[in-house]
């Protein structure tokens, strides 16, 4: 029993020696180099269409990358479908229905050829939107977490991540169904996962209040970041990819950086009592925008920590948002079954 | 006035790992807590009157003007913020079972903490039968149901048709005990017993505010704190949920696992930190160079297609020819000129007229490899090796000895990453040679300028 506590005084002094040095680069603090610049003026973004079309609690949502001039993305929910959207017509170009319908998750590939989708079931199933005969159909079925599937998102056609309530990511082979690469290291379930815009590394956040950097290659965790006081439900790059933000149930949304290795700044406001479900990032990286257990999305300048804008146009909670990979709209899903385009 | 201000306290539990004991829904419910406490507060708070009304007095309310209610925080989010403690079931309307605040004069009660969701309420269809049941037996007008209440009765007597006599008698005994309660005390309880029901059975339209994400149920942590029962009674029939199988013990890490961390902490103290001050400059920097580009905050040109369901923006951009500012871009970095078909194009078309495309080439088709099904990837890693890297490659490109060696190790055992140490050997040669030419060369200026349609290039003799 000795070797243990021995053990775990050289973890926790080694965290000790971490906090140390991370102090030694704080000659500044994100706040102060940013007391120069102006805050962005109010933002007020408009709702410009509403999908409507599923019956139940949407809980993801997932834009593509543009092809053909569309603007497609794919919702899931609980009434157990998974619909692509044309956005810009509101037009449903795929509704497909699952087996499972305690779904939690949707993807887009990047080519645009198929989704994923995952949940209760623990598994990752793929469609292929582009089959021969018309038919969207089940392609593989991924399956080896032992826990549920909280998010997916494809490398390629090839390879897609999945982080479950197993408390592990995995990398898989699409084409073989199998698991190329097990990433364990979070003590509670994996919630949310993002790729770097390189696609070399990615990110992901539990409940164990800590987010994580993965290098895929390598298949080793990089970096661990803390200070979240409960389970990080949502979590994304800044676009340069140098940078994590993550959202949590303690109401608050951080930004970490990984060359300095450490916290930059916490969006909070004694105002917001509810959870952070999910966030996203203008193309530009100035404005965060975050959904709420309190139905509102609220809008942060990412570098002065103080909210300029709301958008408050669903009933009930705002489950996922995104923004369209050219920066132009912000996409909201609710559990009030609708999906709503802002800009 | 009365001022309040929000507090923030940090005393979250949390065990040796960083597992909480509690659900999230917790920490919500503790922070509206702390609001109540302020509210009710004895010198500073809310004053709670007896209001008479015709006929009768209306005991224990408060008015809904909400000027008291948080004055840090604009009327708007006030609104917001009182009308999500009202859906919790902190405070409630006295004449409307939908729990919202209005700022109006209309009259609110505060919950009983006996109610409060931070006990873990779960009622079960039986209560809820029982406390219908019980309605129709007070014969008073104030308590007559409404639709949607008669039409659950009606619902829940046929589902619990076989054990309606044992519901019916718990009603009377219920009743009963009401009646012999003081008629103040009874108007105040029957408020808030029926507020707790609006919580738990909303008026249909309203959002159950009791409704947990089913990530977070299915890991339930302390499935026996819930209270199911209001009314004392037990309930046997499924909930439409899924099943909550309770969570696992949380575990002490084993000494493989610690030995593991303490190398994941070793690697992570020995990385090298930059300095904050350069960070926030280069946040600022790329902020500022990107907002331009950012829709959020520069109108695009000639319109934004959501407003104006006009695509040429979109149209533009499929085109071949880049218009100034997308060129403009591509001079921010490597990257940006890599990630853009058209930028790719054009700065491929610009090596091979300096007969120097190979680094280029190989770097594309390296990418391109890293994407294909696994079956194809062994002759395309052949075909690449024989192409730019084989004694005698007609495209030789030049990569350091140790990137050589490793790579012709890799090819016999071809994976994706095969060519991974030379592309990122190739990728820096590329930033700071082939592409600083690319940025500095007549060819990308006239771009920028627009002098030329990219087009014409083509028509131009070899330089």
């Amino acid at each position: 029993m000795g070797e243990m506590e021995e053990l775990r005084k050289e973890a926790d002094n080694l965290k000790d020696q971490i906090t140390e040095a991370r102090k030694v680069v704080q000659d500044t603090t994100l706040q102060e180099a940013v007391a120069g610049t102006t805050l962005v003026g109010r933002v007020q973004l408009k709702t410009r269409k509403t999908l409507r079309g599923h019956l139940a609690k949407i809980y993801a949502m997932h834009w593509g990358t543009d092809t053909n001039c569309s603007k497609l993305c794919v919702s899931a929910s609980q009434d157990g479908k998974l619909i692509v959207w044309d956005t810009l017509t509101t037009n449903k170009v795929n509704a497909i229905p699952l087996k499972s319908s305690w779904v939690m998750t949707c993807a887009y590939a990047p080519s645009g050829n198929m989704v994923a989708c995952g949940g209760l079931d623990n598994m990752c199933s793929i469609y292929n939107l582009k089959g021969k005969d018309g038919n969207v159909k089940v392609m593989r079925e991924l399956a080896a977490h032992t826990g549920y599937l909280s998010c997916c998102r494809f490398l390629n056609d090839s390879e897609i991540i999945t982080s479950s309530g197993d408390c592990t990511c995995i990398l898989w082979d699409i084409e073989t169904g199998t698991e190329k690469t097990i990433f364990a290291g979070h003590l509670g379930d994996c919630m949310s996962l993002a790729v770097s815009p390189d696609f070399k590394m990615f990110i992901s956040g539990a409940c164990d209040f800590t987010a994580k950097l993965w290098d895929i290659r390598e298949a080793t965790c990089r970096q661990t970041f803390s200070g979240h006081e409960s389970d990080i439900n949502a979590i994304g790059f800044f676009p340069n990819g140098n940078a994590v933000i993550t959202g949590s149930d303690d109401a608050t949304c951080k930004l970490y950086d990984l060359r300095a290795d450490q916290e930059l700044i916490t969006y909070q406001d004694s105002g917001i009592m509810c959870g952070v479900t999910s966030l996203a990032a203008s193309l530009s990286g100035r404005l965060l925008l975050a959904g709420y257990d309190d139905f509102n999305v609220n809008i942060w300048d990412m570098l002065k920590a103080e909210r300029v804008g709301v958008l408050a146009g669903h009933d009930n909670r705002v489950s996922c948002i995104g923004v369209s990979s050219d920066g132009m709209a912000c996409c909201t899903g609710s559990w009030d079954s609708f999906l709503k385009i802002w800009n | 006035i009365r001022h309040y201000v929000m507090a923030q306290t940090n005393s979250y539990r949390q065990s040796s790992n960083g597992v909480a004991d509690e659900s999230p829904n917790m920490l919500v419910y503790r922070k509206m807590e702390d609001v109540i406490a302020h509210m009710q507060d004895e010198t500073n708070g809310i004053p709670v009157r007896t209001v008479k009304s015709f006929l009768s007095k209306i005991p224990s309310v408060f008015s809904g003007k909400i000027h008291f209610f948080i004055v840090t925080v604009k009327r708007l989010e006030a609104l917001h913020l009182g009308t999500l403690m009202a859906a919790h079931g902190y405070f409630f309307p006295i004449s409307d079972h939908v729990l919202t605040l209005k700022d109006d004069g209309t009259f609110y009660r505060f919950q009983t903490p006996y109610f409060w969701p931070s006990n873990c309420w779960e009622p079960e269809n039986t209560d809820y039968a029982v406390y219908l049941c019980k309605r129709t037996m007070q014969n008073k007008a104030r308590l007559e149901l409404a639709d949607y209440e008669a039409e659950s009765l009606a619902r829940l007597q046929r589902a619990f048709a076989r054990k309606w006599e044992f519901i019916f008698m718990q009603a009377e005994a219920q009743a009963k005990v009401d009646k012999k309660r003081d008629k103040i005390e009874r108007k105040i309880l029957d408020s808030q017993e029926r507020a707790f029901w609006d919580v738990h059975r909303p008026v249909p339209g309203c959002v159950n505010t009791t409704e947990a994400d089913i990530k977070k149920s299915s890991r339930m942590k302390q499935p026996h704190k819930t209270r199911k029962s209001v009314y004392g009674l037990q309930n046997d029939i499924q909930s439409h949920s899924p099943a909550h199988t309770p969570a696992p013990e949380v575990k002490e890490p084993t000494e493989e696992e610690i030995r593991d961390q303490i190398q994941h902490w070793q690697a992570q103290l020995d990385r090298h930190r930059l300095k904050m001050s350069k960070v926030a400059e280069s946040l600022l920097s790329y902020t500022g160079q990107y907002v331009e580009y950012d829709p959020f905050f520069t109108s695009p040109e000639p319109s934004n297609p959501w407003i104006s369901d006009d695509i040429t923006v979109w149209e533009l951009e499929t085109s071949k020819e880049p218009g100034q500012q997308r060129v403009k871009r591509w001079g921010f970095g490597i990257n940006e000129v890599l990630k853009d078909p058209v930028g790719r194009e054009q700065f491929l078309k610009f090596l091979e007229s300096e007969f120097s495309s190979e680094n280029l080439r190989f770097w594309l088709a390296v990418q391109e490899v890293k994407k294909r099904p696994i079956r194809e990837v062994p002759t395309r890693v052949q075909e690449i090796w024989q192409e730019f890297l084989a004694p005698g490659a007609p495209s030789a490109i030049n990569v350091d000895s140790k990137s050589y060696d490793k790579t012709t190790q890799n090819v016999k055992d071809p994976g994706r990453y095969a060519f991974e140490d030379a592309q990122e050997h190739i990728y820096k040669l590329m930033k700071s040679d082939s592409y600083s030419r690319f940025l500095r060369s007549t060819f990308y200026q006239e771009l920028l300028q627009a002098k030329k349609k990219v087009n014409n290039w083509l028509r131009r003799p070899d330089v």
